[in-house]
């Protein structure tokens, strides 16, 4: 079957069976590996991408579900040549380890603060209870949320300026 | 993990739907938002020949009031649920519930009438129905037909629905006095099924119960209504005793079977102690409100 989404903001499209899932398409099709599988049984949540900016898990629907709609992975979070707050915030804060539940926890992040721009530690938690890390452990990714929370804020609060906090990672 | 191949429909109006099921709903398994039959699908526990996806049928999105009844659309989510004014101000019972339901992304894309029509034993919608006397909007090429909740589970995965049939919605009778809920899970982790779970809803008229909905989660070959344990509070002061006894009869309901999560003896207790906490909880949360 052709299936057609946006993708990070560009119209991509394919033929596929349609026990195909999304995140098969993603990484196979697309060749967008950053979205990872992890468990594949709808428990670990590094298959998280964004579905018309909601948070889902991509090896739970099937890429002809998803036709038509929006998706954006990891690939789509920088803002150009800039790193987005919410990147900024995992470099910062040291909120990965083995890297390998981050997309997910940043498009979590991202999608949390886009609802709710000043969440407390207990909405984060509660925002990636769906998302396991098995190494660096959840206080410095609920750091590195409430880290981008206060960048975005600061943006918002300095709209001339030239986001001086977001364009890059290190000092 | 790729599930085995199947045929996939995807109609645009109801009425497609219903052909597609009047002609191969004995071979087809129907879609809502997938979060239950997609891992059932992977794991080949299910080998459908045909999925019929009724996410791009209109109209069917909706929580909305009708005739004495809140009406939940087949496509609304568990987040519609968690984000409803509505339901907070009426059903208080599931937003409350909506929160320990599998995660909050498994919640932005699963929904309520398709996690009823799973029928998993352990899932929490079941009960919470049960306890709300809900009841199932089935419509097909004949019609439309409703069928109550009591009942409609028949086995673990296996619902009064026919094959040909597409339940469209959840009707939940609106409480016409002081009502309160409650629902106690106890799970050993986020997203995990319940070990044991209850739900309660009580309906005040002054000081006496008017109406008790009791389901239980995890302790049967499906979700169960405990009528007993609702028939001895019919009409009665909710006195310590009066509680203590309806928390004994629901334990002595109970059928749960010993696995990884504990033992049957333990689940029925957690029943009692559940039972007993969810009527407390709810008769607190009805004398607070005046409908």
């Amino acid at each position: 079957m052709k299936v057609t989404m946006r993708v990070n903001g560009a119209e991509k499209s394919g033929d596929v069976e349609p026990r195909v899932l999304l995140v098969d398409f993603l990484r196979s099709n697309l060749l967008l590996t950053g979205t990872h599988i992890g468990c594949d049984t709808t428990s670990c949540g590094a298959c998280t991408v964004l579905l018309d900016g909601e948070p889902v898990k991509s090896c739970t629907l099937l890429a002809v579900q998803v036709d038509g709609r929006e998706i954006k992975t990891v690939e789509g979070i920088a803002q150009g040549a800039n790193l987005a707050p919410i990147q900024i915030g995992f470099h910062e804060e040291h909120g990965l380890q083995c890297g390998f539940c981050t997309p997910g926890m940043m498009l979590v992040g991202e999608a949390l603060l886009q609802r709710n721009p000043n969440p407390t530690d207990d909405e984060i938690r509660w925002a990636i209870s769906g998302n396991i890390c098995r190494c660096t452990g959840y206080m410095n990714i609920v750091k590195a949320v409430q880290h981008a929370a206060k960048l975005q804020a600061q943006a918002a609060n300095a709209p001339e300026a030239k986001q001086p906090a977001m364009a890059g990672g290190g000092e | 993990m790729f599930p085995a191949a199947f045929d996939y429909r995807s109609p645009s109006t109801l009425d497609e739907a219903l052909g597609v099921l009047a002609e191969r709903g004995d071979d087809a398994k129907v879609m809502a938002g997938g979060q239950s039959l997609i891992p059932l699908l992977k794991l080949r526990f299910s080998q459908p020949q045909l999925i019929l996806d009724i996410g791009r049928l209109p109209g069917l999105a909706e929580i909305k009031r009708e005739d004495g009844h809140i009406r939940i659309g087949a496509l609304v989510r568990h987040v519609d649920v968690e984000r409803s004014a509505e339901l907070a101000k009426h059903l208080p019972l599931m937003v409350e519930a909506v929160h320990w339901i599998a995660d909050p992304l498994v919640r932005n894309r699963g929904t309520v009438v398709g996690s009823v029509c799973h029928a998993d034993p352990s899932g929490d919608w079941g009960s919470i129905m049960l306890a709300l006397n809900a009841e199932l909007v089935a419509q097909s090429k004949s019609g439309e037909r409703v069928i109550p909740i009591d009942g409609f589970f028949q086995g673990p995965f296996t619902t009064g629905l026919r094959p040909d049939e597409v339940a469209t919605a959840i009707r939940i009778p609106l409480p016409t006095g002081p009502s309160g809920g409650s629902y106690h899970k106890l799970e050993r982790k986020v997203g995990d099924f319940a070990t044991v779970a209850v739900s309660v809803q009580l309906e005040l008229d002054g000081r006496k119960v008017k109406k008790a909905g009791i389901g239980l989660t995890s302790v049967g070959a499906t979700n169960l209504k405990a009528k007993q344990a609702e028939a001895g509070l019919a009409g009665r002061e909710l006195t310590d005793d009066v509680i203590a006894e309806a928390a004994r009869r629901a334990a002595s309901f109970a059928e749960p079977k010993d696995d990884i999560r504990g033992t049957a003896a333990y689940k029925k207790d957690i029943v009692r102690v559940f039972v007993q906490r969810g009527l407390k909880a709810a008769l607190a949360r009805a004398q607070e409100v005046k409908a």
